[in-house]
């Protein structure tokens, strides 16, 4: 209470001392920090965001599934999308985002109580605190909906909406903290601009481990398994592709340079990791599949996502490259080997995706771009001299792969003493739309 | 009267029809079937996993018809569904026992 207190008391002498240093023009408005530009932009991000799991996952994961499980997968992209949303409202972006906790946040913005007009987060000083809210909520749902793609054919939907629910709390919201909420990765000085540990490691390693506690699909490795319209697939990955624009270039929480920077590194990162992965399979499969295409795309981008704001055009590309060729070494050879059942490579794809560009990250980031008022200097990586860069990146990689493999594992088991995680074989075989939802494509 | 049964190509379909009209026929039933013969199937790979699949898509038509004319039907058919590869279909001829209009109640050969 004192330190709440303390904090209103410096944030009324701020904006008293500023009112009065302004032109007198100012004198009859309060002060606000809120910049209409900034605001502007990420309210079109919020949007762009929010397209991504609907109906971008959506249909992109829904295209690739069986018939029989496509309304069952979208059901999941769009529950986890109201259920997050709620959640994240009661009491994710306070835990997040709230108070300097080294671990957690506070329970000051519980049900978002206490965000006014004139409130502004920390984190986003020029745009109103809500609009952070929401922005930030958007990366939450993605994340969770991401994880789906793994168990993918089999999962109960009961089972999956305690899963997301816990999960989001358990796992997420500390990881959030410690990358973007002033947590101890923060403060370890590790580069995460849009979420390369946060989103897409987070959900990819979630989705291996759940791979795993769930196993693996009835029928897995003998059965016909062909996407069901991949056409569906292609336009999810189209939706998916500029959201992103909106997912890295918003990340620069302002209308700015820094944005221009992060979307160009996207989009180049995308572009050459559709072409090499395409490229790879032409070699080595003699054809180019349309899903070879738009995996490679999301694999670049999935990978670019840490360092956009980070990286000049020229490493975007480079980025996009090593993304496609890696990651199509995942998905095809290190699977099989493996044998794991991810069923839409969440894990070949985010998982790797998302360590491997928070490593390049510490390896190309460009001091300028990152170079603010409060930090001249900025944060340069390997190739500016600073290799300390990469090992505080290799540091958060291990945390956020520890904290989310271990509590996904945690979590699934906790869960599966209520109720089992899987659909009965039966149910399996007859398919989830059927017999989850009550529903069937005709 | 006899049951003339067809599994052919389908873009065939138009130019077997357009046959059957030629020597009388003016009515019979299609449906969208799956088969296999001598023709293999393909492989199709999504990302590494590789399906082999055997089954091709078919046409089959059936066409009842008075057993003095099953000759000229099955010679339309042939000419019409032959491309020369492999894949082109089958052809059976089975018996049937009765027929039946069910707007008017005409039996057998009024009912063809």
């Amino acid at each position: 209470m004192t330190r709440n207190s303390t904090r209103v008391a410096c944030g009324l002498a701020t904006a008293l001392s500023l009112s009065l240093a302004a032109a007198p023009a100012l004198a009859q408005e309060a002060t606000s920090t809120i910049d209409a530009g900034d605001t502007a932009w990420m309210i079109s991000a919020t949007a762009l965001v929010l397209m991504m799991t609907i109906p971008g996952l959506a249909l992109f994961y829904c295209g690739m599934v069986r018939k029989k499980n496509v309304l069952a997968t979208m059901a999941q992209s769009f529950a986890c999308t109201a259920l997050c949303s709620l959640l994240w409202f009661a009491v994710g972006y306070s835990l997040s985002f709230v108070g300097d906790g080294r671990w957690i946040g506070t329970v000051e913005r519980l049900f978002l109580l206490g965000t006014t007009m004139e409130s502004t987060s920390a984190f986003a000083p020029t745009i109103p605190e809500l609009l952070y809210v929401v922005y930030q909520m958007t990366f939450a749902i993605i994340t969770v909906a991401l994880i789906a793609g793994a168990v993918a054919d089999r999962m109960r939907f009961s089972a999956f909406l305690w899963f997301a629910a816990a999960w989001l709390i358990l796992v997420y919201v500390p990881i959030a903290h410690w990358v973007w909420g002033g947590g101890f990765l923060a403060s370890a000085g590790v580069l995460d601009f849009a979420g390369g540990t946060v989103v897409h490691l987070n959900a990819g390693i979630a989705g291996l481990v759940a791979a795993y506690v769930l196993g693996k699909r009835h029928g897995y490795g003998t059965d016909n398994f062909a996407p069901y319209d991949l056409s569906l697939a292609v336009i999810g990955t189209g939706l998916l592709w500029v959201g992103w624009l909106g997912f890295n270039g918003g990340s620069a929480l302002g209308a700015n340079s820094r944005a221009a920077f992060a979307i160009t590194a996207t989009h180049l990162a995308a572009s050459t990791g559709a072409l090499t992965w395409m490229f790879l399979e032409w070699w080595t499969r003699r054809k180019p599949s349309v899903l070879g295409l738009i995996t490679g795309a999301i694999a670049g981008l999935g990978t670019i996502t840490p360092a956009s704001g980070f990286v000049l055009p020229w490493q975007g590309v480079v980025i996009g490259l090593i993304a496609g060729a890696v990651c199509f070494w995942a998905c095809t050879w290190l699977k099989l080997r493996i044998g794991y059942d991810d069923s839409l490579d969440v894990f070949g794809v985010h998982g790797v995706g998302g360590a491997m560009g928070t490593l390049l990250t510490g390896v190309f980031a460009v001091a300028a771009l990152s170079a603010s008022p409060d930090a001249p200097q900025g944060s340069p990586g390997l190739l500016e001299g600073n290799a300390r860069q990469v090992l505080i990146q290799l540091y958060a990689v291990i945390a956020v792969l520890v904290w989310s493999g271990v509590l996904t594992y945690v979590l699934l088991k906790a869960i599966s003493f209520l109720l089992p995680l899987r659909v009965n074989q039966q149910h399996e075989i007859e398919g989830l739309d059927l017999t989850q939802h009550g529903e069937a494509l005709q | 009267m006899k049951l003339v049964i067809a599994i052919i190509k389908p873009f065939k379909l138009e130019d077997v029809r357009d046959a059957l009209v030629a020597v009388g026929v003016h009515g019979m039933t299609a449906s969208e079937v799956k088969g296999y013969g001598r023709q293999k199937g393909h492989t199709e790979i999504y990302r590494g996993a590789e399906y082999a699949v055997h089954f091709l898509p078919k046409i089959r038509i059936e066409v009842a018809v008075p057993t003095d004319r099953v000759g000229a039907v099955v010679e339309a058919i042939i000419g019409s569904a032959k491309t020369g590869q492999i894949g082109d279909g089958k052809i059976f001829v089975t018996t049937i026992d009765q027929a039946v209009r069910i707007r008017t109640g005409e039996t057998d050969a009024d009912a063809l």
